[in-house]
C-alpha cells in the first residue's frame, strides 16, 4: 500500500516538474467533509463521506473515504486513493486502489474511474473495481445541487453498487448489490460551513440482501465543511 | 454573513500611515486637484508594506510611498523622466508604466524587460515621454497590484488641448480585499463560483416557467445546461470579498471633488482594479468623453460608460446646480460600488443611488443567436426608429470590417481541456454596451462611439492578420489563448516595421481587457479614417474585435488579459525582431 502511495505521489511530482516555475498553476489542496451525519435509526448510525485532493490543474491525487459507524464501533468503510488526471474540459480519469473494510474482513481492489460534471450540472463518478478473486465491481454516484436561495441548497443524490461475484465476507452479492438515495438540505453560513438535514433510503438486493438485509429510510442531521 | 454592499466598517480611515515622500517631489500641481501629486523630472518611489484599515479590519497592503493609490505622477510630454524605484518588500517587485511608449528595458515586466527589482534594491527607469494624457502604473510582479501597488500618470501635452476645463481630478477606481490574493486565487481553483452569490436559483427557473411555460423555459435553459455555462457568471471575484475604492476611499469615507457652479470639470477615470469592471455614471449630469486610454477622441456626450480593467477615460462635466452629485461606479455584477461626491463643499455629500438589477448573460454573450439581440436593440426606448436605422448603417460598416482580407498567419490552436466554450458566430459588437447596460434608458458609451479626434486616413493598411481566441475553463479556473496557456506557448513573432491586424474572438462568457505593451492598438470602431488609439481593448464575451498595430518597437513585450487572476494563463510574449 505504501509503495502505491509513494508511486502515485511520484507520478504527480513528475508530471509537474516541467512547469515548476509557473505561477498560473499553484499546488492546491482541499479537504471536503461532504457528509458527516447521524441517522435517526435504532443504532444511531454515524455516516461520513469525504475527500481530500492535492495537486495542480491537470494532475491531482485524490483520497476518498466513506463509511458508517454505530455505537458498536466501525461498521464498514470504503476508501480509495487515486491519481486523477484531467482528460476533458469537465472530466477526470482516475486510477488507483480501493480498500474496503467491515467489522470482520477487508478487501483491496484495483480501480479505474471517471469523475466530473455531466451536462445539466450532475456531479457524477463511475468507478470500475477488480480484486484478486476476480470480482469486478461498478460503483456509480450522481449528485445535483439545487439552489433554493444563494445559501439554502437542496442536494438529491443516488448511488448504486454492482458486482460480478458473491463475496460473503464483504457482504457483497453478485448483480445489483445496493441502492442509496438521499436528499439533503443545507444552509451555507459561509461556503466552507453548512449544517444540513436530510432523508436517506437504502436497500440491498439479491444475495447481498441475504448477507445484509437493509431496506431503511432514515432522517438525519449533519454538517458539511471544507478547507 | 460576510457579504457587504460596499464596506463593513464605516468609521474607518483609508490609511493608518502616510509616510513622508521626498520633499523635492511634493510640490503640488496647480491644475490637478488631487492630493499627493509628484511633479518634476526625477521621482523616488518606494514600494513597501503598509498597515491599512480599509474595511474596518487591519490588513497589510503593499504600497508606493506608503499610500493607496500611489502618488499621481505628473509628467510633461517631450521631457525625459527618471524614476528611482526601491523595493522594500521581501519579494521581487517591479513597476510597469501602463500604456507608455518606451524602450523594452524600461517596461518593467520581470522576465521579459528586466529581471525585476530584487528585495532591497533600487531600479532606475529613465525614458523620454512621447505622449500625453491619462495613464497609470502598477506592479507587474505576482499579485502586488491587488494589494495596492498602483497609481495614476498624468502627462501634460506640449500643445494646447482642444477642449477647455476649469478643474482637473483623477478618479482612480480599484478593488481591495482583506484576503490575501494567493488565497483568492486558491479559492477560485478549489471552487470557481466561490465568490458568486448571484447564481440562478430554483425560483429563477420557476419564474421563467410561469412566464413562458415549462417546455419553453426548459428548452431555453437547455444549451446552458448542456454546456455547463452559467448565465450569472459575471465576475470571478465580487463584492463578497472586495471593497471598491475611488482614489483609495471607500463609499463611506468618500472621495470629494470640489466644483463651483458653472465650472467645467475634467475627470480622469482610471480603472486600476485587479478584477472589476465598473459602470460609471454621475446621475443628473451628462459626461463628454474627450479621451480614451490617454488619446483624444471626438467628443461624445453620454450618461454612462463601462470601464474595463486598465482602461482610462477622460470626461468633462458641467455641474449647473449647487448640489452634490454622486460619482457612482457600480461593479459589473452589481455586488458593490465605488462612490465619491462631486460637490460644491466638502460638507455636502451624496447618498448612493440604487444599484441597477443584476445582469444576466444572454445567448449573444455566448457568441450565438444575434437575432435575439437585434430584437433587444429594436426595442430600445424612445428613439426606437432612429436607433434601428442608425444601426443598419453601422451594421454595414461591420460587414466592411468582416470582409477585410489580409494574409492570415495561422497560429496553433488546441481544443479540449482548456476550452469549455466556443463562440459559434462571433460578431463585431462595437455598438453593444454590453451585458447589464443594454436598453437601460441611458445613453451608454460603446466602442462604436469612439473616434480618433485626428484623421488616421494616412495610416498604413495592415500587411497581415493574426486571429487570437480568448479561451478558458471556468470550472477548473484555467485561462488561455487559443486553448494554450502561457507556460505552454511559443512567443508571437512580430516583424519590426510591419503593420499587423489582430482579431480577437472571445470564446468565454467574460470580458477580457487585452493589453499589448510597447505599441499602440489602433482599434477599428467602424471608421477607418478615425481609428481610435488604445492600449487596452475590451473583448466582450462571445464577440470579435479587431485592431491594428504598427510594430515599431523592438524587443520582448507582454501581451495579456489584464484581469489579474486570468493573466498568468491568458498571456503571450511578443517578440519584435
Amino acid at each position: 500500500m505504501k509503495k502505491i502511495v509513494f508511486g502515485l505521489i511520484a507520478i504527480i511530482a513528475l508530471g509537474q516538474s516541467v512547469h515548476a516555475d509557473m505561477e498560473d498553476d499553484p499546488l492546491v489542496t482541499i479537504f471536503i467533509m461532504d457528509r458527516l451525519e447521524i441517522l435517526d435509526n435504532d443504532e444511531n448510525t454515524r455516516v461520513w463521506e469525504g475527500s481530500f485532493w492535492i495537486g495542480y490543474d491537470i494532475n491531482k491525487l485524490y483520497l476518498y473515504s466513506e463509511g458508517e459507524a454505530t455505537s458498536g464501533g466501525l461498521e464498514s468503510s470504503q476508501n480509495e486513493l487515486v491519481y486523477s488526471r484531467a482528460i476533458a474540459a469537465f472530466w477526470d480519469a482516475q486510477i488507483g486502489v480501493a480498500y474496503d473494510k467491515n467489522d470482520d474482513a477487508s478487501k483491496t481492489w484495483g480501480e479505474i474511474a471517471i469523475s466530473g460534471l455531466a451536462p445539466y450540472y450532475f456531479e457524477t463518478r463511475a468507478a470500475l473495481l477488480v480484486n484478486g478473486e476476480g470480482n469486478v465491481g461498478l460503483r456509480l454516484e450522481a449528485e445535483y445541487e439545487a439552489l433554493l436561495t444563494q445559501k439554502l441548497i437542496l442536494t438529491p443524490s443516488l448511488e448504486a453498487d454492482l458486482y460480478t461475484k458473491d463475496d460473503p465476507d464483504m457482504h457483497i452479492g453478485s448483480g445489483l448489490s445496493n441502492l442509496e438515495a438521499g436528499l439533503r438540505l443545507r444552509y451555507e453560513f459561509i461556503r466552507e460551513f453548512a449544517p444540513y438535514i436530510g432523508i436517506t433510503w437504502e436497500k440491498t438486493f439479491g444475495n447481498t440482501r441475504d448477507y445484509h438485509p437493509i431496506d431503511e429510510t432514515s432522517v438525519m442531521v449533519g454538517v458539511r465543511f471544507w478547507f | 454573513m460576510r457579504r457587504r454592499t460596499f464596506v463593513k466598517g464605516l468609521a474607518v480611515t483609508s490609511l493608518l500611515t502616510l509616510t513622508t515622500t521626498d520633499a523635492e517631489a511634493r510640490t503640488r500641481s496647480k491644475q490637478l486637484n488631487n492630493r499627493n501629486i509628484l511633479t518634476g523630472n526625477e521621482f523616488f518611489l518606494d514600494i513597501d508594506y503598509t498597515p491599512v484599515n480599509i474595511t474596518g479590519k487591519n490588513a497589510v497592503a503593499t504600497t508606493i510611498n506608503g499610500q493607496i493609490p500611489g502618488p499621481t505622477l505628473a509628467w510633461r510630454e517631450g521631457e525625459t523622466v527618471t524614476l528611482h524605484v526601491t523595493n522594500h518588500l521581501k519579494k521581487t517587485s517591479s513597476i510597469h508604466w501602463h500604456g507608455i511608449i518606451l524602450p523594452t528595458g524600461m517596461d518593467g515586466v520581470p522576465g521579459l524587460s528586466f529581471d525585476g527589482i530584487a528585495p532591497g534594491e533600487t531600479f532606475t527607469y529613465t525614458f523620454k515621454v512621447q505622449q500625453h494624457g491619462t495613464y497609470w502604473y502598477h506592479s507587474h510582479s505576482g499579485f502586488q497590484e491587488q494589494t495596492g501597488v498602483y497609481g495614476t500618470i498624468v502627462i501634460k501635452p506640449r500643445k494646447k488641448e482642444p477642449f477647455a476645463y476649469d478643474k482637473d481630478y483623477v478618479v482612480l477606481l480599484s478593488d481591495w480585499s482583506d484576503e490575501k490574493p494567493d488565497t483568492i486565487y486558491k479559492k477560485l481553483k478549489q471552487m470557481s463560483h466561490y465568490y458568486n452569490f448571484s447564481q440562478r436559483t430554483v425560483g429563477t427557473f420557476l419564474d421563467e416557467v410561469k412566464e413562458k411555460g415549462f417546455s419553453n423555459a426548459f428548452s431555453d435553459r437547455k444549451m446552458w445546461n448542456q454546456m455547463r455555462m452559467n448565465d450569472r457568471d459575471l465576475s470571478d471575484v465580487t463584492g463578497y470579498t472586495y471593497t471598491f475604492l475611488m482614489n483609495g476611499k471607500n463609499p463611506a469615507t468618500q472621495f470629494k471633488a470640489l466644483f463651483n457652479k458653472g465650472e467645467k470639470i475634467r475627470l480622469r477615470f482610471v480603472n486600476a482594479a485587479a478584477m472589476t469592471f465598473f459602470d460609471v455614471r454621475i446621475p443628473g449630469l451628462k459626461m463628454t468623453v474627450v479621451a480614451a486610454d490617454g488619446n483624444h477622441v471626438k467628443p461624445v456626450s453620454i450618461e454612462e460608460f463601462r470601464i474595463g480593467v486598465a482602461e482610462t477615460f477622460d470626461v468633462i462635466v458641467e455641474p449647473t446646480v449647487h448640489k452634490a452629485y454622486a460619482i457612482f461606479a457600480q461593479s459589473i455584477d452589481r455586488s458593490g460600488y465605488a462612490m465619491g461626491s462631486l460637490t460644491p463643499k466638502t460638507s455636502m455629500l451624496v447618498k448612493a443611488p440604487a444599484m441597477d438589477p443584476k445582469p444576466v448573460l444572454i445567448h449573444t454573450d455566448m457568441g450565438m443567436d444575434m437575432a435575439q439581440m437585434d430584437h433587444g436593440e429594436g426595442m430600445k426606448c424612445g428613439s426606437g426608429m432612429m436607433m434601428s436605422s442608425k444601426k443598419g448603417l453601422k451594421k454595414d460598416k461591420y460587414v466592411k470590417m468582416e470582409s477585410q482580407r489580409y494574409p492570415i498567419t495561422q497560429l496553433p490552436m488546441k481544443h479540449g481541456l482548456h476550452t469549455t466554450m466556443k463562440a459559434l458566430s462571433p460578431k463585431y459588437r462595437l455598438d453593444d454596451p454590453g451585458v447589464g447596460l443594454r436598453n437601460n434608458g441611458r445613453k451608454v458609451l460603446t466602442y462604436a462611439d469612439l473616434k480618433n479626434r485626428y484623421s488616421t486616413r494616412k495610416a498604413r493598411k495592415p500587411d497581415r492578420e493574426i486571429i487570437l481566441h480568448l479561451t478558458g475553463n471556468m470550472e477548473r479556473y484555467m485561462w488561455s489563448i487559443n486553448g494554450i496557456k502561457y507556460a505552454d506557448s511559443k512567443p508571437l513573432a512580430f516583424h519590426y516595421g510591419e503593420r499587423i491586424r489582430i482579431t480577437f474572438i472571445n470564446d468565454t462568457m467574460m470580458n477580457h481587457p487585452m493589453h499589448l505593451h510597447g505599441m499602440w492598438s489602433d482599434l477599428e470602431t467602424g471608421d477607418d479614417n478615425h481609428l481610435v488609439r488604445k492600449h487596452t481593448v475590451v473583448v466582450q464575451p462571445g464577440a470579435k474585435i479587431s485592431y491594428r498595430v504598427t510594430v515599431d518597437a523592438r524587443g520582448a513585450w507582454a501581451y495579456h488579459c489584464h484581469m489579474l487572476y486570468h493573466m498568468a494563463g491568458m498571456f503571450r510574449k511578443v517578440v519584435v525582431a
